[in-house]
């Protein structure tokens, strides 16, 4: 390596060492005020602990009622799938702005 | 011994993923009553508690497609992916990549990806645990600049950046009554961070260039390059903000000083 690269690439780091620390400072101060901290508390977690009743107590099919389920669902896949995302897709078709409906009917 | 079964575990094992299978040979029930229905009844249930989990698992892409395609979807990856291991909690990390290639659903492009980011999400709260560092020994780097591109961080077990081709974030964050489903274009890239901060899994929507730099980070890229690599997708990246960021969700959980080359250098 010849000494003006050398003294180039000390200088890039330099200056990007510096950059760097200032955005640093900023970060510290952004994490440090109490009202960034406070907006990010709204998610939800879902329940996953459901997870781990793992044997058929209870729920749809899990009981002795049959296995007619069976065969209802073995073709069921041919069917196009349907539902909130498959409107929101047509949106190109005249069909597209009834999802806002459905969705809200669904979770309410 | 009297009444003693034979049946193979692999003649047993094959006959409940099947139901084009004969129930196998050998079976007797405690009553008398037919074999055959009774091992349809067990089967059942075997399936049908497999694909209740992937339900319970992937629930935003259940609501995506229904609950009669997801459930015949599932019960199909059932059958091609039984549980190799005893944790449930698990069952369906190849679920995204079959749902990528499961022809039925090709005209919902994203489903694999809200599919993929669910399961991260999965992983993100069984994460193991660990302390963020603090903001003063954070702050303490401060005083030695020349060291901070050579910087190396660990991040909390639980975090992941997914990018995907789709609006996954929007998606997803639309079934959690945030934002306006019908708002939503599938067909926009997105970039999500996860992370679990106590018991509370996050996703958070990322620019292009700050996906870059959180995932380089995770993947153990020095402060610099994950700089560098970031500002070449897009010369405006803030870093103030990314490590802002970064900071707010408390990820960092260790400096990293392994590096020789760079304790030279200082």
């Amino acid at each position: 390596m010849s000494q003006s690269t050398r003294t180039q690439s000390a200088a890039t780091r330099y200056a990007s060492a510096a950059a760097m620390a200032l955005a640093l400072s900023a970060a510290i101060g952004i994490a440090a005020t109490p009202a960034a901290a406070q907006s990010m508390d709204k998610e939800k977690c879902f329940g996953v602990a459901l997870k781990g009743k793992n044997d058929c107590a209870a729920g749809p099919g899990t009981t002795c009622a049959g296995t007619s389920k069976i065969d209802h669902q073995g073709n069921a896949w041919s069917l196009v799938p349907k539902g909130t995302c498959e409107k929101t897709m047509s949106k190109t078709s005249p069909s597209g702005y009834g999802q806002l409906e459905a969705f809200k009917e669904k979770k309410v | 011994m009297n009444g003693a079964m034979h049946v193979g575990q692999g003649d047993f094992a094959a006959a409940l993923l099947d139901a084009g299978r004969e129930c196998p040979r050998g079976l007797r029930t405690w009553n008398g009553s037919d074999p055959n229905a009774r091992f349809a009844v067990y089967r059942n249930n075997v399936l049908v508690s497999l694909v209740d989990a992937l339900a319970d698992t992937f629930p935003v892409c259940c609501e995506l497609v229904g609950e009669t395609f997801f459930r015949a979807m599932a019960r199909v990856f059932v059958t091609d992916h039984p549980p190799r291991a005893r944790v449930l909690a698990f069952y369906g990390r190849e679920f995204p990549a079959f749902v990528s290639t499961f022809a039925p659903a090709a005209s919902v492009p994203y489903l694999a990806d809200v599919a993929r980011l669910e399961m991260t999400r999965l992983e993100a709260c069984h994460a193991a645990d660990a302390l963020p560092l603090p903001l003063s020994e954070i702050a303490a780097v401060l005083a030695t600049p020349a060291q901070l591109p050579g910087l190396r961080v660990r991040l909390h077990p639980s975090v992941a950046v997914l990018r995907s081709k789709y609006a996954v974030h929007s998606l997803w964050a639309a079934h959690q009554g945030e934002g306006d489903l019908s708002a939503v274009d599938p067909m926009l890239a997105e970039a999500v961070l996860v992370l679990r901060a106590g018991f509370d899994v996050r996703c958070v929507l990322l620019d292009p260039a700050s996906a870059v730099f959180i995932d380089d980070l995770v993947h153990g890229a020095e402060l610099g390059a994950a700089h560098h690599a970031a500002s070449l997708l897009d010369p405006a990246f803030d870093l103030a903000a990314a490590l802002g960021l970064v900071l707010q969700h408390e990820i960092i959980t260790a400096r990293l000083t392994g590096d020789h080359d760079h304790e030279h250098t200082c």
